[in-house]
């Protein structure tokens, strides 16, 4: 039997404000344990939550980018459950009214673009953090994370395989860091994500029983999760067995997803309005103003990169990877007024650099202005790719400017008329049995000839104009 | 010792009559003499009490003195206060001492008046005799064999009692009014949302306000002038200039409208309470008021309704006692769940028990239409009808409870008949509205009857004129326990 795949996401992303979403705690990472957790945070008795205006607006910024509609009304609730990590006995969250309903993100995989809808994302608060190690059989609660606002966004059911679930949880991080929400940070816990998965018999109507794999936080995770946890469900159907609702984990180290809980063990949250807390009011007065701080999006700029620079739309997708990128690629471009090579210098030479030396593209050794520096001088002819790669290792070394390094290190194109003459004359005197097999119609001993007078310019010969003065010769 | 009247001793204290350690003193030794019996207070502290007299005496020396600088003031041990052991009446807290202080505590602070202590209250504030403390029933002082009422029944009877000039307390269903009422002195519940309830610890959120309780209305203003004011740390703390809540007690009540509920005259009602709180109108209308029959038709199921949403708010509210932080935990328990199970099931009394149980069943999956949704729409109705009411009167007027004070363990056994004693003030704390008690009769067997008035949203100052004009035509507020002759205590100037 042939079976279709359905998954859902639910990622959980941190906002990047910076103080808690209720209370006036530091939300900075990596504080030694409980430094960071106020009256408010632990939960004292009396104590009341005020909202943090700043999550509200990073809340609208997202609704806003993925032409969502955001609820000029939305209400807090409580969701009850009881756990030494969540002070209150409830988290506060956002049930029946979320600030974001709707919108729809794209996706990539392989040549097919396909549109994704987003059903919701609800503001809310985290939990502490409960450490089993270190504590002699008990359990240590660090309540410096309690409180951390985040951006819980979920996605209809509309991802059909693991790459198009990775190419969404990727579009999404990418969207919620260039917008400024979410440091993006996947190692911290900035960015979580719950996968729903099931399968059904293709052409079937009706979903099948989902399984939740909760917190995967890495896209290689989440792409070993749902393949696993696909096969599994598969098998078990085959084997005439039936897929209970349940919660699941994946176990990376053995490529695993096992069961957290199953239905009849899920929580009944008891959820209800939060009474401390108003409905949050969004006018539209405040709904322009963040949208005046919203950067030019990723799907705009890539339509402007294909018309302004003339890349290519699957070019224009990978340099709106992020937004670093997509600034060094622009301001590159704008430095040599060459837009597909500054794109194919950002997408080749730099990216493998950075990647090898394991960078990101704001830690580049080579900026955006001295790679555009760079690319004019082959635009112009003064360097050929090959010295410009050389020019290039210079730059990734901090030994200077363009110029300065061309300069030092004697890298500029040969490309005096006479001087190359020279050369080529000299080639053709010692390569005679090349000349004759040209002569005879073999075109490779061309090659061959023009290769070696790069080899006897040391590179520097241009080879435009080599092929050129050898036609001449050789005619 | 002592006149009670806060004006009195404020004048006292201003022109050096007494000093603030001198005042606080007296009151500590009378409630030395007086709480063994009573039970008023969880926690007395005459070292702090002292100190915060002898700050005050400075401010006053130092001419920096407000209006009630020195005048020292018993805290219901529902509000965190720095330093002071603050229990909220259960073993779940027993131990538990305030690293901050309330918004209330810090206004009565930065106002001069010192802390006499924290006064004993139903266990979470849930109850109405104040038989649920964890730290024994309070004894009315008009009879030590009585409720005070509850759940401020601490606050109230030391106040009768004169152990505290006036006190604080908190009402979520009648809990600053009915233990006014039962105790003979006078109580008032703000609008929602006018006194801060940070660091309040929460009963039923929504419902929930502190106020002032003293032996009169004059007293409770200038209180309210205290305690009322926005504050950033309450997102239902209401943000509106102040206001001085005597500004209007002077003013002659020729014109005004009361409004009498038919519903809170009928069925249920005591023939004595009916009949003092008839003589009361018969005065207000001596004094220039006339009335109108009004209904609120929906407040009969203001019980049902509040036995709703109280409890579903509280069941939430108290989660966060669960043995992991502060409070009292269970000392053997084998894994998290039986921590959890054992550390409430020993922490909690009975009531708050029950109440934790009806309000996780009222919001569970397949109840919460049925129950929770239901009760919210009706509170909505309720709160339509005192609209509607309000375009007709000034003020609504009736009794404050059913009946007197009944005995101690008379109603205990029988939740329901105990829920019934806040029949007639509930409905206010449901619409958010603010209501007051004060005193306005004796029944046969000495014990106090109370009076209510309903106002409308902000009305504060014009109850307060009702009741004090009131107060002025007659004495019932100034009648004293029978404390024999030990007390020493002069009720009248």
């Amino acid at each position: 039997m042939k079976w279709e795949t359905v998954i859902g996401l639910e990622v959980h992303t941190q906002l990047a404000t910076k103080s808690k979403i209720f209370s006036g705690s530091s939300t900075a990472f990596g504080a030694a344990p409980n430094t960071q957790a106020s009256a408010v945070d632990i939960a004292l008795p009396g104590v009341l939550p005020v909202l943090n205006r700043g999550a509200v607006e990073c809340a609208i910024k997202f609704g806003l980018a993925i032409g969502a509609t955001l609820n000029r009304v939305n209400v807090f609730d409580r969701k009850s459950y009881f756990y030494p990590d969540l002070p209150k006995g409830y988290q506060i969250s956002q049930l029946a009214k979320p600030i974001v309903e709707g919108g729809a993100l794209n996706i990539v995989v392989g040549d097919t673009e396909r549109t994704i809808n987003l059903t919701r994302a609800h503001m809310e608060e985290d939990a502490g953090k409960s450490l089993h190690e270190d504590f002699h059989g008990m359990t240590g609660i660090d309540l410096n994370r309690a409180g951390t606002p985040l951006l819980e966004i979920v996605s209809e059911p509309e991802m059909r395989s693991s790459a198009e679930a990775v190419a969404y949880a990727r579009a999404l991080h990418t969207l919620v860091t260039w917008i400024g929400i979410c440091d993006g940070n996947m190692q911290e816990g900035s960015f979580r994500v719950d996968a729903n998965v099931s399968v059904r018999p293709a052409g079937q109507a009706e979903l099948g029983t989902r399984r939740e794999i909760k917190n995967l936080n890495s896209f290689r995770f989440l792409q070993q999760a749902i393949d696993y946890e696909v096969r599994w469900q598969i098998e078990t159907l085959e084997d005439g067995g039936r897929i209970e609702q349940a919660t699941v984990l994946f176990d990376p180290d053995r490529g695993e997803t096992r069961m957290m809980r199953s239905k009849e063990e899920a929580h009944d949250y008891r959820y209800f309005p939060y009474p401390d807390l108003l409905p949050v009011k969004l006018d539209e007065e405040w709904i322009e103003a963040v949208r005046a701080t919203l950067p030019e999006l990723p799907v705009a700029m890539q339509a402007r990169f294909q018309h302004d620079y003339g890349v290519s739309p699957y070019d224009a997708a990978v340099l709106t990877g992020s937004r670093a990128l997509a600034d060094y690629f622009e301001t590159a471009a704008q430095a040599c007024g060459q837009g597909k090579l500054a794109a194919n210098w950002v997408m080749g030479e730099l990216s493998a650099a950075l990647n090898k030396a394991e960078l990101d593209i704001a830690q580049s050794p080579v900026s955006a202005a001295h790679l555009g520096a760079l690319i004019a001088r082959i635009q112009d002819g003064t360097l050929s790719g090959k010295l410009a790669r050389q020019v290039f290792e210079g730059l990734w070394e901090g030994a200077g400017e363009v110029d300065a390094i061309i300069e030092a290190r004697g890298l500029k194109q040969m490309s005096d008329a006479g001087e190359l003459e020279k050369i080529i004359d000299a080639v053709l005197a010692a390569n005679p049995k090349s000349v004759e097999e040209f002569r005879s119609g073999k075109e490779k001993a061309f090659n061959a000839l023009v290769g070696q007078v790069m080899k006897a310019s040391r590179g520097k010969a241009n080879p435009a104009q080599v092929n050129e003065l050898m036609k001449t010769r050789l005619q | 010792m002592p006149e009670p009247s806060l004006s009195t001793l404020a004048a006292q204290l201003a022109s050096k009559q007494i000093s603030s350690r001198e005042l606080a003193q007296a009151y500590l030794d009378r409630i030395a003499t007086l709480n063994p019996a009573i039970n008023a207070f969880i926690t007395v502290d005459a070292e702090k009490t002292l100190l915060e007299a002898a700050a005050a005496d400075a401010l006053i020396a130092a001419g920096q003195a407000g209006p009630l600088t020195g005048v020292p003031i018993a805290h219901k041990d529902i509000f965190c206060t720095d330093g002071w052991l603050t229990t909220c009446g259960s073993k779940m807290l027993h131990n538990f001492v305030a690293p901050y202080d309330a918004h209330v505590i810090q206004r009565f602070k930065a106002a001069g008046m010192p802390s006499l202590g924290k006064t004993n209250m139903d266990e979470f504030a849930m109850g109405s005799s104040n038989e649920t403390s964890y730290f024994g029933a309070v004894k009315n002082p008009w009879n030590p064999a009585y409720v005070p009422g509850g759940s401020s029944g601490g606050a109230a009877a030391c106040v009768a009692a004169r152990m505290a000039p006036a006190a604080t307390g908190t009402d979520t269903g009648g809990s600053i009014r009915q233990p006014a009422a039962l105790c003979g002195i006078t109580g008032l519940k703000p609008t929602y949302g006018l006194v801060s309830r940070f660091g309040m610890i929460a009963f039923a959120s929504s419902l929930d306000q502190a106020g002032p309780m003293a032996p009169s209305a004059e007293d409770c203003a200038l209180l309210l002038n205290v305690m009322t004011g926005f504050d950033p740390n309450d997102s239902t703390s209401l943000d509106r200039e102040k206001e001085d809540y005597t500004r209007d007690q002077d003013k002659p009540l020729a014109g005004l409208r009361v409004g009498l509920p038919r519903e809170f005259f009928a069925e249920g009602l005591n023939n004595e309470v009916a009949s003092a709180v008839e003589a009361a109108v018969t005065e207000l209308k001596k004094l220039g008021a006339t009335t109108v029959d009004i209904s609120l038709a929906n407040s009969q199921l203001a019980i049902p309704v509040y036995y709703v949403l109280a409890p579903a708010e509280a069941s939430s509210n108290l989660s966060r006692f669960d043995g992991v932080r502060y409070g009292y935990r269970a000392p053997e328990y084998g894994n998290l769940d039986d921590m959890y199970s054992k550390t409430r099931a020993q922490g909690f009394g009975a009531e708050v028990k029950r109440r934790i149980l009806i309000g996780a069943y009222v919001l569970s999956h397949g109840y919460y239409d049925a129950y929770y949704l239901q009760a919210q729409k009706i509170r909505r109705l309720i709160a339509d009808d005192f609209s509607e009411a309000f375009k007709v009167c000034d003020v609504i007027l009736g009794p404050t409870a059913p009946g007197t004070a009944f005995k101690l363990g008379e109603k205990s056994g029988d939740p329901v008949e105990m829920y019934l004693n806040d029949l007639y003030t509930i409905p206010a704390n449901l619409a958010g509205l603010p209501g007051m008690s004060l005193p306005c009769g004796f029944d046969a067997q000495g014990l106090p009857i109370g009076l209510q008035l309903v106002g409308n949203y902000f009305s504060e100052a014009k109850m307060l004129n009702v009741a004090h004009q009131y107060q002025r035509a007659t004495d019932w507020h100034m009648r004293l326990p029978p404390l024999g002759e030990a007390s020493g205590v002069r009720g009248e100037g």
